[in-house]
């Protein structure tokens, strides 16, 4: 079968990629939930995730989410990378930002 | 009361690809391009829209809004104004005519929420696109997608609220047309006005401050709206949450994302207000209901989300 598989080692899930697909809409589309998904544009940050294993292909990344240094250390955005190879991924813990933005709407429920 | 602002008149919004965000804008929205500078910015409208432009991209490595602009009455008022944001304490920046094209000078400034706003008196008058101003036919052939009418207005997230509220309202004379209060009567959400439509601008409490929720544009029909929603299946266009209604306004709408990540909205309906009107509240407790009435629970994308 054509694709790649993913691995979130965070999660224990595992989906299949296709060839020029981006991990999120991977997952998304097997209606898997082990990544946040936000904009899915490469602009929020909501899918942050890090490689440890494999090879991909970058599209555009806001710098605020996903800044050279962050990339080199393979903390990518989940929207925008193609894998050319299999995949270990695992979750990155939100951001202080996005933690913040957490407890300020929660009393709003 | 009104201070000589007169409407929303352009926003700003950063891109990290011109390319893929022109086609997202002029394809999916409708929009009209009009111009593009040497900074190689690209202007665009809604064909409704009698000024030049409304929609400014700038391509930039991180997306989110530099600013939003209003235009007043006219260059009195722009002086008057200014004045006025002084002596309130605002600092206030010059921005020369022409550094947007076809638009005169504006006057910036920063609201303590993070967020630029700027004041105009004068753009280019081009006239509504594709109709005559002389026994205009109802609208003009070769509109595309979702055939936006009219650029409307812009949510931001931020905190300071309530010195946000003290310069819109004393300041600039926008009214509040509806508010969320949490239990302690704590200001958390306000939509301004300063006209008949039930917001221009609205804001929302956040910690970090300068963020963007989205831009809105407005359409005419709950059809046009159940339209849009094909229209963003059709081109794989990634979606946030709707057709439904808002219960904070009563709009009929639909949220999703440009390329970059930066949320759009189109919508239709909603309330109206008058001077008179008193602010509608929403109680915290029933926030779910207040932004998606038919659900009546909270997204958290929608409230977390933002560029
Ligand atoms: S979902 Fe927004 S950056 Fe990936
Ligand atoms: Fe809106």
């Amino acid at each position: 079968m054509a694709g790649f598989q993913v691995f979130n080692r965070t999660t224990g899930d595992h989906f299949t990629c296709q060839e020029g697909q981006s991990v999120l809409k991977a997952m998304e589309q097997l209606g898997m939930k082990c990544v946040p998904v936000g904009c899915r544009g490469g602009g929020c940050g909501f899918c942050k995730i890090r490689v440890l294993e494999g090879d991909f292909e970058c599209g555009k990344m806001s710098k605020a989410h996903a800044p050279p240094e962050a990339v080199e250390k393979g903390e990518v955005l989940a929207c925008r990378i193609y894998p050319r190879t299999d995949l270990i991924i695992e979750c990155v813990p939100l951001p202080e930002a996005a933690l913040a933005k957490q407890t300020t709407t929660k009393p709003l429920r | 009361m009104k201070k000589g602002v007169m409407r929303p008149g352009h926003v700003q919004i950063r891109v990290l690809d011109m390319g893929e965000a022109v086609k997202h804008y002029t394809e999916l929205l409708g929009m009209i391009e009009t111009d593009r500078d040497d900074q190689g910015r690209v202007y665009l409208k809604a064909w409704t829209e009698v000024d030049k432009f409304s929609l400014v991209l700038r391509e930039a490595d991180e997306p989110g809004c530099d600013f939003m602009g209003f235009k007043v009455v006219d260059e009195d008022t722009l002086v008057t104004l200014e004045k006025d944001l002084v002596a309130y304490g605002v600092e206030v920046e010059q921005v020369p005519a022409e550094e947007l094209k076809d638009c005169g000078r504006r006057v910036r400034f920063t609201v303590p929420s993070g967020h630029a706003f700027e004041l105009y008196a004068d753009k280019k008058y081009t006239g509504k696109w594709g109709v005559s101003s002389v026994n205009p036919e109802a609208w003009p052939r070769g509109l595309q997608g979702m055939k936006a009418v009219r650029f409307d207005h812009c949510l931001f997230y931020g905190p300071e609220l309530a010195a946000v509220y003290d310069i819109f309202v004393n300041v600039l004379g926008f009214d509040l047309a509806e508010q969320v209060l949490d239990p302690e009567g704590t200001r958390i959400a306000q939509f301004l006005t300063v006209s008949m439509k039930e917001h221009d601008i609205a804001f929302i409490h956040h910690e970090e401050k300068g963020k963007f929720h989205h831009a809105s544009f407005f359409l005419e029909t709950w059809e046009d709206v159940l339209r849009a929603a094909d229209l963003i299946s059709m081109t794989d266009t990634s979606i946030d949450i709707g057709p439904t209604r808002h219960g904070l306004t009563h709009g009929k709408t639909i949220y999703f994302f440009d390329p970059s990540g930066n949320r759009n909205e189109v919508f239709c309906g909603g309330d109206y207000f008058y001077p008179d009107h008193k602010p509608v509240t929403w109680q915290a407790e029933q926030l779910g209901k207040a932004i998606f009435y038919h659900d009546r629970v909270l997204n958290e994308r929608f409230l977390t989300v933002l560029t």
